[in-house]
């Protein structure tokens, strides 16, 4: 063998070394990667792991012991549950289910109207409006809350649906009204002038062409009015006084009672029961979601 | 068909004016095209007939009606969108259709007129596609379809070819100019592309700044511009200009010699002598000759496009034919013709016929 033989072949065999120590080196850093992620999910999913194994506890269990699992699984916790209260659950679902269904609807169409009037309209004071409605925005609910119910009052709409339904009919939530104008304006107003040529007004152009196009920023608007809306417990709290018209929330605080045992068991199963519709809705929906906010350059 | 008339048209943006008191008559059945530089006000002008834009003054006519305050759906025309705008929900079918169910169209007369629509641009096949599943060309058709099933009486077209590629635009030229000649209906079509204009208008205006330089045909607009500027815009490769100062009935060009004008045109002081780049001769033999060098050479097939510069520093480009032996750098002598030129003021009119 000659020098330059022996040369090429300890190169060769210096570089497969190098690359098996590289691929060594990229499978440790993949897999330290892959545990550190694994381990940061875990601590971001533990509440809702505790709230599952804490609805098959007995109540003693659930702040005895640190381990997720059940030693006996209480599937009872389930059954009694839904009819610990006076009213059962069914009713407290079906009174959630009609508030949130009001509610996504009243939003979906009063704040596309605004937001395609605001995109796409021409009126006198449009920028004094919208800076107006964006000003809102900035304002945290609990400064509105005293007002909005002696208005409501003065109504005689509380212990009424009323108070949490029709608001979401006249545009209420800026926020929708933002990301659906943030939307429309990125649709081309050749669009609209075609449509125009085409004999559409403006009712016409909304309905023809800008809503069947905006479907991702409208289901976004739907779910997270959804979501929202299912969960709120301060409206509901401050509008609804008799037990036959809680919502879910309001039901779920019941169990917690200050002068005799709290069934936390059966609490927590009914509240694993009620995120059920929204991870429901997420899971079906989460594509339009994702695909609406990128879509409206929202972050 | 029918006739449009603009009559002392203005538009302004705020206290920016963007068309200044136009007039303009497009006979009918006329396929007129509006030709300009970027922001000249030509699509501007277009939006205005079609009823996209409010006019501040001046009436617009179609037929024997006035216009301005009719919405664009009652000015019975049809507009082709540089983006072609066609609604991305809506299969082909149904965007052809869209126009005429809107006006309560009987459904079997809907269907007849798509359907001829379909056959004459030859996207019978693609009907049930969606707009996204179709190339640039046959979007363009769809979206010509679309402007012809509502039987107008004025087509409008806004850039309608700029995103095509050279190839479809060209087809796509050819194209329009026949279903101009099957419909003869009057058109009014923008462009920034002369060639386009050349060869598909039956008159140009040539807008510069929100005013009309020229209306013409291609032929008096390339060959009598009005002034300097059409010169200088109508023709391509774009005509030569060379600065001269006129005595009488000759000129003297700065630099190069003395030019004999021809009869009819005279002049005193400072003049502009414009020649077409064709127009020019390569060797000796014209009225003038030019000594220069060859600076470079553009090599296009059936011709070349040769840039020469004079003693004077001035550059001059020659089109001479593809077989044509001219090699950069080496000495050129060029003829040019007194007859062939043409002569502009000190303000930049023509000067002479």
């Amino acid at each position: 063998m000659t020098d330059a033989t022996a040369s090429a072949t300890d190169t060769a065999i210096m570089a497969a070394a190098f690359r098996e120590a590289r691929a060594k080196r990229a499978r440790r850093a993949a897999f330290l990667k892959h545990i550190f992620l694994i381990a940061a999910s875990f601590v971001m999913i533990y509440p809702l792991l505790w709230m599952l194994a804490s609805s098959l506890k007995a109540d003693n269990e659930i702040f005895g012991q640190l381990g997720l699992l059940p030693a006996d699984p209480q599937w009872d916790n389930y059954t009694q549950g839904w009819n610990a209260l006076p009213v059962s659950f069914t009713n407290f679902f079906w009174n959630s289910a009609v508030v949130t269904v009001l509610s996504v609807i009243g939003n979906v169409i009063s704040c596309s109207f605004a937001a395609y009037a605001f995109a796409r309209l021409e009126f006198n004071g449009k920028t004094f409006w919208f800076a107006l409605m964006m000003m809102t925005l900035m304002i945290p609910y609990h400064v509105v809350l005293i007002p909005q119910y002696l208005t409501f009052l003065q109504l005689g709409w509380v212990n009424t649906y009323l108070p949490l339904v029709v608001p979401r009919f006249l545009a209420s939530d800026a926020f929708f009204i933002f990301l659906m104008i943030q939307f429309f304006r990125q649709l081309p107003r050749e669009l609209d002038e075609a449509a125009m040529i085409d004999g559409c007004s403006p009712f016409k152009i909304y309905w023809a062409i800008i809503l069947p196009l905006s479907i991702p920023a409208m289901a976004t608007a739907a779910i997270f009015s959804f979501i929202w809306t299912w969960e709120d417990f301060l409206g509901p709290l401050v509008y609804l006084n008799d037990i036959q018209d809680y919502t879910v929330p309001l039901a779920l605080r019941m169990f917690l009672s200050q002068d005799s045992v709290s069934e936390y068991g059966q609490m927590f199963a009914m509240s694993v029961l009620s995120i059920l519709p929204i991870i429901l809705f997420f899971v079906i929906f989460q594509r339009l979601i994702i695909r609406g906010i990128a879509m409206s350059g929202m972050k | 068909m029918a006739s449009v008339t603009l009559s002392k048209v203005v538009k302004a943006y705020g206290n920016v004016p963007v068309i200044h008191c136009i007039d303009l008559e497009v006979a009918s059945g006329e396929f007129l095209v509006l030709v300009g530089p970027s922001g000249c006000g030509k699509s501007t002008l277009l939006r205005m007939i079609a009823g996209l834009e409010e006019v501040n003054d001046g009436t617009i006519s179609i037929g024997d009606k006035i216009v301005n305050d009719l919405p664009a759906s009652q000015r019975n025309l049809s507009m082709v969108f540089q983006s072609y705008a066609l609604y991305p929900h809506m299969s082909v079918r149904k965007n052809l259709a869209f126009g005429l169910t809107n006006l309560r169209m009987p459904k079997d007369e809907i269907a007849r007129r798509v359907a001829d629509a379909a056959r004459i641009l030859q996207i019978e096949p693609l009907m049930e596609r969606k707009p996204r599943q179709l190339s640039g060309g046959q979007k363009q058709r769809v979206a010509i379809g679309r402007a012809i099933v509502r039987e107008p009486q004025l087509f409008l077209f806004d850039e309608p070819l700029s995103n095509l590629d050279a190839e479809l635009r060209v087809q796509m030229r050819v194209e329009l100019a026949g279903l101009y000649q099957r419909l003869g209906t009057t058109m009014i079509y923008v462009t920034h592309d002369q060639t386009e204009a050349m060869t598909m208008a039956t008159r140009i205006a040539v807008l510069n700044k929100g005013i009309v330089e020229q209306i013409g045909t291609p032929y008096e607009l390339y060959n009598f511009p009005r002034n300097r500027f059409v010169a200088t815009f109508i023709g391509s490769p774009k005509m030569n200009m060379l600065e001269a100062t006129a005595r009488g009935d000759t000129a003297e060009i700065a630099g190069i010699g003395t030019l004999k004008l021809p009869d009819g045109v005279r002049g005193q002081g400072s003049i502009s002598v414009g020649i077409r780049p064709e127009q020019i001769a390569i060797g000796d033999g014209g009225a003038l000759s030019v000594p220069g060098k060859v600076s470079l050479v553009e090599y296009l097939g059936s011709e070349i496009f040769v840039y020469v510069t004079l003693p004077s520093g001035e550059r001059l480009l020659v089109q001479a034919p593809g077989d044509a032996r001219i090699h950069n750098g080496e000495p050129i002598t060029l003829s040019i013709s007194a007859a062939q030129a043409h002569y502009f003021d000190a303000e930049g009119l023509r000067i002479g016929t």
